[in-house]
């Protein structure tokens, strides 16, 4: 079904594919390889390439103007005393700790409320799923920071309560949550991918647990959550690696500077700031190879953690 | 438990004219239950559209509040949580859209352009790549599959300091070169797996006989795949309308003089000036930016919905 299963049975069939490709060696190479000719240039010259590049970058230091100096591992030293990089690795970590499970879990109750032949589903999926569209838009950035600004949607509502709400954007301990909170919104396309799970559970597994006397959550502990897991897995893995590259929203929310005190200051703000704002092109290297090391460590954990709670049909 | 899936159509199954809506599933559904139950099914059924009808109207509040206040006067903003309009006020659209250098219409040229180079370079790259892994044998496939898939979830953080560095250095930046060149090479793997995963269920006798009658490759690709993979291009031309019209990090780092500004970058060139002054006008021309994706979203919705549930991208 998806690229994630796809990868970890890639791995599985090794044994059998090199016999296949005995068999056809050669056979159709030319065309292929004609046909691969731009995903080919585009691997090797904007993803590989530029890679190598990077990785070579992160030793060196560079701003554009002078040619690269290497200067070994002094990036990456400097980042273990950065304490705004500690601080920026705080922010995200929270963000992906909090938001993910967060966010899946309230798609997964959507989903489930939405199962089982409800009227109007359609419209309802769409309701719910519009925010995901636009949410990595500048535009709903920019409506966020007034609904959470000290005169904006939320205190108004509020002061009708007779609730004097705080400047929940310009308060460093309330910033944060408020960024969570807009992607906890954009909850619509994980509820689809469930949606979608639901439908693939037979009818007849609930159908036999009522008729042995099980209960509503009998049921979901016992079926739909073994039988939802490599969906709920799937969800898990692509919302965790997109969620530690977020930028729009923290940029735009907090006017590019991840304030207030640096409390909204993303990992990857920061690494444009490096980069882009002070040309600091060595160390921002450095920080996304970092990054990356990040990324794959995660989902590593994440594949080797799902042996144990991902259940396969077959 | 080997025949649960079999029972079922998997969603990854995108045989020709799936999209249509033949395998119902709520229908089965709704049957489970025997007459005696109705009655509290009813109340049950009442109760979920009760829950999902105060959800979904706390999701789209926000939504629905910026656009009755680009309707209002700036001094009302911020103090109407409601929705009523007392009478609407145009300006803040006509004042919007003059506010910045060029008129906003510019800005929408701009996104445009980048919109439809970035459709045609995925629509052309990633279909011939798709073809050579779906129907093509070649030395090296499940290798260059592997390397296709992992290319999926790189962040695109460790390799945007080199391309920046590479396209500056070309004399790209401040053109959209850099950000339509890379969709010519089918950097956005996605689609690529997506088509892949279509090609593979359209049936190969017609391929095969496409071959007998003496077809080669390009003539097989351009004549039979082409046209039975339209379901997939919707899909892929539909996300990347979407994403690239979305796109604020690639523009920010490429386009820097105001006359190439794209739609979200003229956005946030907008909040710096004007900063809490003129939230109406603001306001307005969020709408208009977002107005695209909407009419997209509207019209695409079957696609978006099969596409997001199959591969999750959103």
């Amino acid at each position: 079904m998806s690229a994630i299963s796809e990868l970890s049975s890639i791995s599985r069939r090794k044994g059998k594919a090199t016999a296949e490709e005995k068999k056809a060696n050669g056979r159709d190479n030319k065309a292929a390889y004609i046909f691969l000719l731009p995903w080919l240039v585009g691997l090797v010259a904007i993803t590989i390439g530029p890679m190598l590049m990077s990785l070579y970058l992160s030793f060196t230091d560079y701003n554009l103007l002078q040619p690269p100096e290497w200067t070994g591992l002094d990036n990456f030293t400097r980042m273990l005393s950065d304490a705004r990089l500690h601080n920026s690795l705080r922010v995200t970590f929270t963000y992906v700790f909090v938001g993910v499970p967060l966010q899946l879990a309230v798609a997964l109750l959507i989903a489930l409320v939405l199962d089982k032949g409800l009227r109007g589903l359609p419209f309802y999926r769409s309701v719910f799923y519009l925010p995901s569209l636009l949410g990595g838009s500048v535009a709903v950035a920019i409506l966020w920071k007034q609904i959470f600004g000290t005169t904006g949607l939320v205190n108004q509502v509020l002061a009708m309560f007779g609730v004097q709400g705080p400047g929940w954007i310009s308060d460093p301990s309330t910033a944060l949550g408020s960024i969570i909170l807009l992607h906890v919104w954009t909850f619509g396309a994980p509820m689809i991918i469930f949606l979608a799970g639901l439908r693939q559970i037979p009818v007849m597994y609930y159908e036999a647990a009522k008729v042995d006397g099980a209960s509503t959550l009998q049921q979901f502990r016992r079926i739909t959550m073994p039988m939802l897991s490599p969906i709920i897995f799937f969800n898990l893995v692509l919302q965790i690696i997109g969620s530690f590259q977020s930028f729009t929203q923290a940029f735009i929310v907090s006017g590019g500077n991840g304030g207030p005190s640096d409390s909204t200051m993303f990992f990857t703000l920061y690494l444009y700031q490096k980069g882009f704002g002070q040309f600091d092109m060595g160390y921002a290297s450095a920080m996304a190879w970092f990054l990356l090391v990040i990324i794959g460590v995660f989902t590593a954990i994440n594949f080797i953690a799902s042996k144990y709670w991902v259940f396969y049909d077959d | 438990m080997t025949t649960k899936l079999e029972t079922l159509p998997a969603p990854d199954k995108k045989t020709p004219g799936a999209g249509k809506p033949t395998n119902r599933k709520p229908k089965v559904r709704e049957s489970r239950g025997t007459l005696a139950f109705s009655r509290t099914q009813r109340s049950k059924a009442l109760m979920k559209h009760a829950i999902l009808i105060v959800a979904g109207g706390l999701m789209i509040y926000p939504l629905l509040w910026m656009v009755v206040s680009s309707l209002r006067p700036n001094e009302l903003i911020f103090r109407e949580p409601g929705l009523w309009l007392n009478s609407l006020e145009m300006g803040n659209y006509t004042d919007g859209w003059s506010a910045l250098t060029h008129p906003f219409g510019h800005y929408m040229l701009n996104s445009a352009i980048v919109v439809l180079g970035s459709i045609l370079g995925n629509l052309i790259s990633c279909s011939m790549a798709a073809y050579a892994f779906a129907r093509l044998q070649f030395t090296g496939k499940k290798l260059f599959f592997g390397i296709m898939l992992l290319t999926i979830m790189l962040p695109f953080h460790v390799i945007i300091v080199p391309q920046y560095i590479l396209f500056s250095q070309i004399g790209w930046v401040n053109t959209f070169w850099p950000l339509i060149v890379p969709k010519l090479l089918a950097t956005d793997a996605f689609f690529v797996f997506l088509m892949v995963q279509f090609i593979r269920g359209i049936p190969k006798e017609l391929d095969e006989a496409a071959r007998i009658d003496g077809a080669g490759h390009p003539r097989i690709f351009l004549r039979v795949i082409l046209p039975l993979m339209v379901p997939a291009l919707a899909t892929t031309t539909i996300f990347t309308f979407i994403w690239t019209w979305n796109d604020f990090f690639g523009a920010l780092i490429y386009l820097t003089d105001p006359d190439m500004f794209t739609v979200p970058v003229a956005l946030r060139a907008f909040v710096d000036s004007q900063s809490a002054t003129s939230w109406g006008s603001l306001f307005a021309m969020s709408i208009v930016s977002l107005l695209p994706v909407f009419l997209v979203f509207l019209f695409g919705q079957r696609f978006l919905i099969k596409g997001i549930a199959t591969t999750g991208i959103k």
